[in-house]
Parts: structure tokens; C-alpha cells; sequence
């Protein structure tokens, strides 16, 4: 059976991943609807930024954000200025993590989501006199369904999934920041191959059931297919 | 069929091609994470000396002992402990009789800021930090010793709630070096200044033996490596007066 600290450490994983999602579906939809309609010259840039935690190991983002949240670094210096300490080794930081690490698997499917609606629907909107935030809700929302559903999804179950940069940032601390493929490792390297198996097996059969749901039953494309 | 002299001149070009590989060969050896400077060092001599390459692999001594248990290629083993050694040695992946100690571990408490922590440990009482490091007990040998020093000085329990805990001692010391954690548990070898033989940056407390169980960092050479001479003579260097001196060098404790 799953020990109380394998139970503590599954809790933890999904309070991250739920609070994570949140925060990465509200910045995620105005950045992927701006990054479907601009024409502007930093669409690149902020693409390419966006995309970076795809091909970075995380293991790099993780040093950087170590070294940024420290005390001596920029973002360290800016929360002690503000009174909240700094943000390693605390649930807090390890959301901010996520939330950086996970964000292309929300922005580009709703940003392709966004940008297969067209120029047509909103046009005829706007001839209806709808304002922009109307059409946003009446409108897009609607027709983005899926997209916004394959975000959330993949955001969710992306974090639920993380290890590199919560190894390097989270201090391995039981029920703030031991999540639970920290717990899985934890189990490998002190030779409990039997839990470290029910463990992975929990989170296999969790991963597998989210994303069975996602490409069947919902009937959403591949993740492939969107990303283009 | 070739000309007797081309034929010769063959033999002779082929003979020339294969001695090195005959002479001097190559081990692959797992080395425990604190022991990289002094490994480094010994491997360069080890090479100069013997003609024999020793290639290194750095990591967690619990890692490599899981490593070589599912048929990892490493020929000898430098581990942090003598628990892992010794199990190997029952499982029978170890040549009967070559397990030896090659340094005593040293262990510091250490901060990056200069004038934090005083050389008795004073502060692990009286506290005033919200993090301390060490690495992870349940696999780590310094883990396991740092734990033990804790318990010595009464202060575990209270101390417990601010563990912030590397996967091995590398990674704790990166914890402390970039500030995150005010002070930490780390090898005195990764602080050392190598010229003065103290603490080199920051301020920090080399903590006396006496506060925890011995810490015998132990060697064995593998069954994999048996044939092979260079892991043969490896083993063999480690025990020469020039890798003693290294090993000294770099803080650690010689064998008795």
C-alpha cells in the first residue's frame, strides 16, 4: 500500500499542478490571443521565449531560477525588497516554477486554437455590435473549446509530471515541496524499488487515463498536430 | 600474393598499431560526488605514471550502487560509505578480498557568508536561519553523518523542520554556495583551499570525528574489472604514497 508520505507527496503534486494550471490558463489566454492576432515585430521573440522550457533540460531552467530567486539575484533581491523572502525550497516558488516550465504546453494550443477561428466569425461579430470582450466570451471561447481544453489538460498533467526543476529548486522538503516524482527518485536511490513501483505505476495509469479522456472520449487532435 | 617485404612491412605496421592498446589500457570507474577534486587529480597521476586511463563518473554513491547491481560497466567503485561496498560484496559483484578504505570523510558545517558560522557550531544552538542543508539521509552517506552530528549535539529534532535536502553532496553544496540556504552540511574537500588547507570562501566548523560514527569511504574493485590491467593498477595507486598525498591535500582523513 502507499505509505503516508507517498499519499502527502501525490496531494502536493496535484495542488501544484491544479493551482499552476490555474495561474497559466489566466496569463496564458490574453499572451496566446495577442501571439494568434499580432502582427507585431516581437511576435518571434516572445514565441521563441514561450517555447524555451520545450528544449532547455530542465534541470537548466531549474539553476537559473535557483540562482535568480537566491538572495544574490535579481528576483531574490525583489521579493526580500518586498518583505516575502525568498522563493526556493518554498510551495510558492515551486508554482512560480511550474508555471514557467508548463506554459508552452497551455499557450501554443491555444494560440493554434486562436488562430484557426479566423478573421470571419469575429468580423461578423462586430457587425452585430459586439464589444471585443463580448466576442471574446461569445465567440472564441466556444470555438477554442477544445484548444482550451487540450491547454488545461496538458498543463495539468505536465506538471503533475515535472522533476528537474523541482529537484534543483524545491530542497526535497515532506508536504511544501517533496512532490511525488521527487518521492518516486527518493524511493530509486535508497533502493525501495517495490514502493517506488506502486508509486510510478500510480502516476502511470493517472497520466495515461487524463490523456485516453483527452484523445478519446473528448476527441481532441494530437498535441502534434496543434503545435504546427 | 603480396610481395614478402609488403607483407612484412604489415605485420610490422600492425604490431605498432596494436601496442598501445596491449600496454595501456582504460577503467571506468564510479566515484562517489565528494571525492571529484582529489579523483581528478589522482586520475591525471594515475595516467603520467602508469600509461593506464582511468575515465570517471561522478554521482550519488547510492546511484552507482544501483547502477552496477543492474549490470553497470563500471570496474572499480569509490563509494562515499562502507554500506554499499559491503553489500555489493554479498551480492557477489565484488573480487573476493579487494574492499579497502581509501580516505576518512570529512564533513563541514558551511555557510557563504563570511564570519556566519563560528568554528565551534555554536549557531546549530542558537539558530537564526530558516534553512539549513544536507544531503538526503536516506541515501546519502554524508546525509547519514550529518544526521549523526545533529544527534550528538541535541539539536535534530529541533533542527529537523528547516532541512532542505540535496539528492547528493553536490547539489547541497550548490543550496548553500548560492545562498539559498544560510548554512548546510557539505565535504570539506568541495571548500577547501588547497594551499592553506582551511576553509578557502565563506565561513565554516570542520566537525570533529567524534560527533559522529566512523565515516570510511570504501573502495572494492568489480568482478567486470578483474582482467583488466588498468583497473588492477587502479586499484594499486590508490594506496600509493602519491595518491595519499592527494587525498590528504583535498581535507580528507587517511586510512589507518
Amino acid at each position: 500500500m502507499l505509505s503516508p508520505a507517498d499519499i502527502e507527496a501525490l496531494l502536493l503534486t496535484f495542488k501544484v499542478a491544479i493551482i499552476s494550471t490555474a495561474l497559466m490558463m489566466l496569463f496564458g489566454t490574453p499572451l496566446a490571443w495577442w501571439l494568434a492576432r499580432t502582427h507585431s515585430a516581437w511576435k518571434g521573440l516572445i514565441n521563441a521565449v514561450v517555447a524555451l522550457p520545450l528544449v532547455l533540460p530542465p534541470t537548466v531552467l531549474g539553476f537559473y531560477l535557483l540562482v535568480l530567486m537566491g538572495p544574490a539575484g535579481v528576483i531574490g533581491e525583489f521579493t526580500n525588497w518586498l518583505g516575502i523572502g525568498t522563493l526556493p525550497f518554498t510551495f510558492e516558488g515551486l508554482v512560480i516554477a511550474s508555471v514557467l516550465y508548463s506554459m508552452p504546453f497551455v499557450v501554443q494550443p491555444l494560440q493554434a486554437a486562436f488562430t484557426t477561428i479566423g478573421e470571419l466569425p469575429l468580423e461578423a461579430a462586430a457587425t452585430l455590435r459586439a464589444g471585443p470582450l463580448d466576442t471574446f466570451f461569445s465567440v472564441v471561447v466556444p470555438l477554442a473549446k477544445p484548444g482550451f481544453l487540450t491547454a488545461a489538460i496538458l498543463g495539468f498533467t505536465h506538471t503533475v509530471g515535472e522533476f528537474g526543476v523541482v529537484l534543483m529548486i524545491g530542497g526535497n522538503i515532506p508536504g511544501k515541496t517533496r512532490v511525488v516524482s521527487v518521492q518516486i527518485y527518493n524511493h530509486v536511490e535508497a533502493l525501495q524499488y517495490s514502493e517506488a513501483h506502486l508509486l510510478a505505476g500510480v502516476l502511470l495509469v493517472f497520466s495515461f487515463a487524463v490523456l485516453l479522456v483527452l484523445y478519446t472520449v473528448l476527441k481532441t487532435q494530437p498535441v502534434a498536430h496543434q503545435l504546427k | 600474393m603480396l610481395p614478402n617485404c609488403l607483407f612484412r612491412l604489415i605485420i610490422v605496421a600492425w604490431l605498432i598499431l596494436l601496442a598501445p592498446t596491449t600496454w595501456a589500457a582504460a577503467t571506468l570507474v564510479a566515484v562517489a560526488a565528494d571525492f571529484t577534486k582529489p579523483m581528478t587529480e589522482i586520475a591525471a597521476a594515475f595516467e603520467k605514471t602508469t600509461g593506464h586511463t582511468a575515465k570517471l563518473s561522478f554521482g550519488s554513491s547510492g546511484k552507482a550502487f544501483a547502477q552496477i547491481k543492474s549490470g553497470g560497466p563500471f570496474e572499480v567503485y569509490l563509494s562515499a560509505s562502507e554500506k554499499y561496498p559491503l553489500e555489493l560484496e554479498k551480492s557477489g559483484y565484488v573480487v573476493a578480498g579487494s574492499r579497502f578504505v581509501y580516505a576518512i570523510g570529512k564533513l563541514v558545517l558551511w555557510s557563504a557568508k563570511s564570519d556566519y558560522v563560528d568554528d565551534q557550531g555554536k549557531i546549530l544552538k542558537t539558530g537564526g536561519f530558516k534553512h539549513i542543508a544536507l544531503a538526503d539521509p536516506a541515501h546519502a552517506p554524508y546525509g547519514v553523518v550529518a544526521e549523526e552530528v545533529m544527534k550528538s549535539l541535541g539539536v535534530l529534532d529541533k533542527l529537523r523542520p528547516l532541512f532542505v535536502m540535496g539528492e547528493n553532496i553536490s547539489q547541497t553544496f550548490q543550496f548553500v554556495s548560492t545562498g539559498n540556504a544560510e548554512l548546510g552540511f557539505i565535504a570539506f574537500a568541495q571548500v577547501i583551499d588547497i594551499n592553506t588547507g582551511k576553509i578557502g570562501k565563506g565561513s565554516g566548523w570542520i566537525i570533529p570525528d567524534n560527533l559522529h560514527g566512523p565515516f570510511n569511504q570504501t573502495a572494492v574493485l568489480l568482478k567486470k574489472g578483474a582482467e583488466n590491467p588498468a583497473a588492477l593498477a587502479l586499484v594499486d595507486f590508490l594506496k600509493s604514497p602519491t595518491a595519499l598525498a592527494i587525498i590528504e591535500k583535498y581535507g580528507f582523513g587517511l586510512p589507518k
